[in-house]
């Protein structure tokens, strides 16, 4: 059966469960966020990512209401929450760093927020019983913070968010402190949790995997702005900018400048040499300098010079990464450029077929490079 | 950046003009003209003067500064010997018994400790006088001592002491070289409390003292027992003067001593790049 | 052997200094009054040897502990000895609490300063902090010319010479006791955690309740016993301050000792006093212990 493709940006009468609108936020004379306009729906896992200092924190923070937007409303399910405190929000924020309380128990942390509901005793305790068995912590009730690891530390934290089933929740980096492996098994448990409880995530990562991995939609922030929001393969393939290019994952940047060419533009990068060729629909006008974006893993490294590519430059192996599963060659083109080509790795090491000081070709279709306005 | 809020500022105010207030009172009766104590008759320095015609005064604060200059420099060594001993010296027998009589005494009743040494200077038969007074001082300022220089001598890397050991340094030349300069800091703090302490005692000062070695305080306490007196006033300011320039040029120095290190260590830094 | 110096110099002056002292203490405490130099009897008398020693121990006795027992003063003393104590340390935590929480809350580069103004007072004479509530609470002392000015009150008030004026001066001068144990605790406290708190629905002051309370708790404790323990013992404050009526154990001992010149009794009155006090301490001791194995 064909499964329906989650993308509520896409559907205008969908209604925002968060709107940002034209939020602006300054300490004193900084400017933490810079007049952001921002729509976040509901069931969505949203995903904030940016360098450190960016303003990711303060967003999260002002959706909890423990900052107060200096202009600008935010909404959330219609209603402008000015004046609004914490403990009035549907909204539940885990911190970045725990915040567990340190004298009660993993059990008293859950029934926290339940308890402060009023709601009967019994009530409460199927609750906690429901997060604890959720989050794998069933045998952890009676330990306080301190005799418990990290791990368990965060699926506390994250149980006791969850605990009140809010329309809301806030994920302030809630796997920075985990070890690659348990942070995995986490992010899958997230979003296990997620389609179980229809919650709305709203997650901080500088964790770019991580923001892959788990998001329906990955805002890149910089500078107290957001740069642009996409789904995670939009991000990847289709970035509207140097930045967020050379923020997510790897790539190559060429700066030339651009002609108008059948169905895309011609780019010359280097005083002598062959213009390259790109296919795309932006439009740059008539002729204008710019830049070519290409991931490493579409260039391809070959000894002779391949028939039948649009593109493809002669250059000098400098240096070779050996990551196991790929290999990086850093490969120097004349003009004294450096360009990166991923291979991977389906033969063992000692056949493999270039080495340094190697002269090689490299190639790449007229599809797989993205211009972008440089 | 965080700012006062009104309840805190309000609470701090009440706080600090409640801790302050009545030295501030004292300190301006002090230049009251009036005998009467509780009248304000004009500005005068005359109880200064008086102060200082008084022979007996003079006397005392003497015996007090001679008392508390040798009993927290005996204290002072005492005591940091025994946090060494407590710190560094390893398992030995009758420890408990000897970490159970440093500590006793800073919990210990003044009536107490007065009491219990002059039985033991009478029961010795000891005259007393300014020696079993120093005595007395010494005995309870050392343990104050020792638990500031503990306290350090905890929080310092041991390795020093081996590197010192391993460089070849018999283990005095390596508590002389290395350990002594490190902990310096907190022997000064010891031996300024000690002396404090030694300067401040009335009980057991009043229980050691002999009939020709009245301190300050033994002064003090049977001249205002019966009520305020204009010359205590002076004294009192003069007192107070003397430790406020005291605390505030020592935390002046002391954050000096901070800011010029942060800024060497960030020089430091620099170079390095 | 420069070991055995080290251990042996400091060990032996407390030993002779310290430990012996409340032997002699408590020896005396067993003994009988006498008109004789020193006023009380027997001493021990090594000269007729054995013989001596056995007279000595034979000639101990708890005489004096039954008296305590007989005169009311004694008992009475002892019971508003921690009555007094008790109130006094109440006192000083309903005012240092805010003061140790506003330090806490203060501004970064303002702590230094409020440490220092809390530190400050502990370096000046404690008899002369004690001395300056006289002038201050006495019939025509400044507060009650201040109350009478402002038209609050038409009779000055009696507070000079009375336990008020008592509680008044322990709170005044063991305020920094009880503030800087509970400043430590507040400082250490995390923020987020009362954030935390308000995001599952406290509100400000439940949170103050639930979280920066308990997790002061340890500051707290200390903070009392650090007023307690020297303020049951105290002396100077109810001899200045306090009032005929004002039944402290530390004066009892101390005028029992001078003005009656009974020692065996007055020794009693101090081995009590020792058995009352260690029960604090012990608690206190506990306190530290606990906090620092949770730190640690
Ligand atoms: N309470 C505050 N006062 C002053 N500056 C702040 C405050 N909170 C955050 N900032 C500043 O705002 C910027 C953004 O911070 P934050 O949102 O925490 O970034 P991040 O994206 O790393 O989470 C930072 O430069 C930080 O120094
Ligand atoms: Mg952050």
């Amino acid at each position: 059966m064909a499964q329906t493709v989650f993308a509520p940006w896409l559907d205008a009468d969908e209604k925002p469960l968060i709107q940002f609108k034209n939020v602006t936020k300054r300490f004193g004379d900084f400017v933490a966020i810079d007049n952001l306009t921002q729509d976040i729906y509901a069931k969505e896992f949203f995903a904030l990512l940016g360098p450190s200092g960016c303003g990711k924190t303060t967003m999260m923070r002002m959706l909890g209401g423990f900052e107060t937007p200096t202009e600008g409303q935010i909404l959330i399910a219609g209603q402008d929450m000015k004046g609004v405190p914490p403990n009035k929000r549907a909204v539940n924020m885990m911190f970045q760093s725990y915040a567990l309380f340190p004298h009660l128990s993993v059990f008293e942390n859950i029934a926290f927020g339940l308890k402060r509901e009023g709601k009967p005793k019994p009530e409460i305790e199927a609750r906690v019983e429901e997060m604890l068995r959720l989050t794998r912590l069933t045998k952890f009730a009676k330990r306080k913070p301190h005799q418990i690891s990290g791990g368990q530390r965060q699926r506390v934290a994250l149980a006791r968010s969850l605990a009140k089933a809010p329309k809301l929740l806030l994920l302030d980096e809630p796997l920075g402190a985990l070890d690659k492996k348990l942070r995995q098994d986490t992010q899958f448990e997230l979003m296990d949790i997620q389609e179980k409880t229809g919650t709305t995530f709203v997650i901080v990562t500088h964790d770019q995997e991580e923001a892959m991995t788990v998001a329906s939609r990955v805002a890149v922030m910089d500078e107290g702005e957001i740069i642009q929001v996409a789904t995670p393969a939009d991000i990847y393939e289709r970035p509207n900018s140097i930045y967020v290019a050379d923020f997510i994952g790897d790539v190559n940047i060429l700066h030339g400048h651009a002609t108008r060419a059948d169905d895309g533009y011609d780019i010359a990068y280097a005083e002598g040499k062959a213009p390259l060729h790109a296919k795309t629909s932006n439009d740059l006008g008539a002729s204008a300098k710019c830049a070519l974006a290409i991931r490493p893993e579409k260039v391809s490294i070959t000894a002779k010079k391949p028939a039948k590519v649009t593109n493809a430059i002669k250059g000098k192996i400098i240096d070779i990464a050996y990551l196991g599963n790929l290999s990086t060659y850093h490969v120097e083109i004349e003009g004294g450029h450096m360009i990166k080509a991923q291979t991977a790795n389906t033969t063992r090491l000692e056949r493999r077929s270039f080495t340094w000081e190697d002269t090689v070709w490299l190639s790449w279709t007229d599809t797989a490079a993205i211009v972008l306005e440089g | 950046m965080r700012r006062f809020s009104w309840f805190n500022a309000t609470s701090l105010t009440i706080g600090f003009l409640f801790l302050y207030l009545p030295m501030v009172i004292l300190i301006i009766y002090s230049f009251n003209e009036s005998k009467l104590v509780t009248v304000w008759a004009g500005f005068s320095t005359k109880w200064y003067g008086e102060l200082f015609q008084n022979q007996a005064f003079l006397d005392a604060a003497w015996v007090t500064v001679k008392v508390a200059v040798l009993s927290s420099t005996i204290a002072s060594v005492l005591g940091t010997m025994a946090a060494y001993v407590l710190v560094r010296g390893g398992r030995f027998r009758g420890r408990t018994l000897f970490s159970g009589m440093i500590y006793a005494p800073l919990v210990m009743p003044e009536v107490i400790t007065g009491l219990s040494l002059l039985l033991l200077f009478i029961g010795i038969g000891l005259d007393r006088g300014v020696l079993t007074i120093v005595l007395a001082h010494t005995t309870f300022s050392m343990c104050y001592v020792s638990v500031v220089v503990s306290s350090r001598l905890v929080s310092f890397d041991r390795s020093l002491e081996e590197a010192a050991l391993d460089l070849g340094c018999s283990p005095f030349e390596a508590f002389r070289l290395v350990t002594l300069p490190i902990i310096a800091p907190a022997v000064i703090s010891g031996w300024l409390l000690a002396f404090t302490l030694s300067l401040d005692d009335l009980v057991i000062a009043s229980f050691t003292a002999g009939p020709s070695s009245t301190t300050l305080p033994i002064k003090i306490f049977s001249a205002v027992r019966l009520g305020v007196s204009p010359e205590i006033n002076a004294l009192s300011t003069i007192m107070i003067s003397i430790v406020t320039v005291g605390v505030i040029s020592a935390s002046l120095l002391s954050k000096r001593a901070l800011v010029r290190q942060k800024r060497e260590e960030r020089a430091a830094e620099q170079t390095a790049d | 052997m420069r070991r055995f110096t080290l251990i042996a110099v400091p060990y032996v002056w407390l030993l002779v200094l310290f430990l012996v002292p409340f032997i002699i203490v408590f020896k005396i405490s067993l003994s009988d009054t006498a008109l004789a130099i020193p006023p009380y009897t027997p001493t021990l008398d090594f000269s007729s040897g054995w013989e001596g020693i056995r007279n000595f121990f034979a000639g101990l006795d708890f005489e004096n502990f039954k008296f305590l027992t007989t005169d009311d003063l004694y008992w009475k003393a002892y019971l508003s000895s921690l009555q007094i104590a008790a109130i006094s340390t109440v006192l000083s935590l309903l005012v240092g609490y805010p003061i140790a929480y506003g330090m806490a809350q203060a501004p970064d580069e303002w702590r230094p300063t409020l440490m220092m103004l809390i530190i400050l007072p502990f370096w000046t004479s404690f008899l002369i902090r004690v001395y300056s509530w006289m002038g201050i609470l006495s019939n025509e002392g400044f507060l009650n010319q201040f109350l009478l000015w402002t038209g609050i009150i038409s009779e000055p008030l009696l507070i000079l010479n009375t336990n008020t004026a008592v509680y008044i001066g322990i709170v005044y001068t063991y305020l920094p006791f009880m503030i800087l144990p509970i400043y430590a605790a507040l400082e250490k406290l995390d923020i987020s955690l009362l954030e935390a708190a308000e995001d599952l629905g406290c509100s400000r002051l439940t949170a103050f309740w639930l979280i920066t309370i308990p997790l002061s708790k340890q500051g707290i404790i200390a903070g009392c016993f650090l007023v307690f323990i020297p303020a049951l013992g105290e002396f100077v404050i109810p001899s200045l301050l306090g009032g005929s009526q004002t039944l402290m154990i530390g004066k009892v001992l101390f005028e029992e000792f001078f003005s009656n010149r009974d020692w065996p009794v007055a020794s009693a009155v101090a081995v009590i006093l020792l058995l009352i006090l260690i029960i604090p301490i012990v608690l206190f001791q506990r306190n530290e212990q606990k906090q620092r194995e949770a730190e640690g």
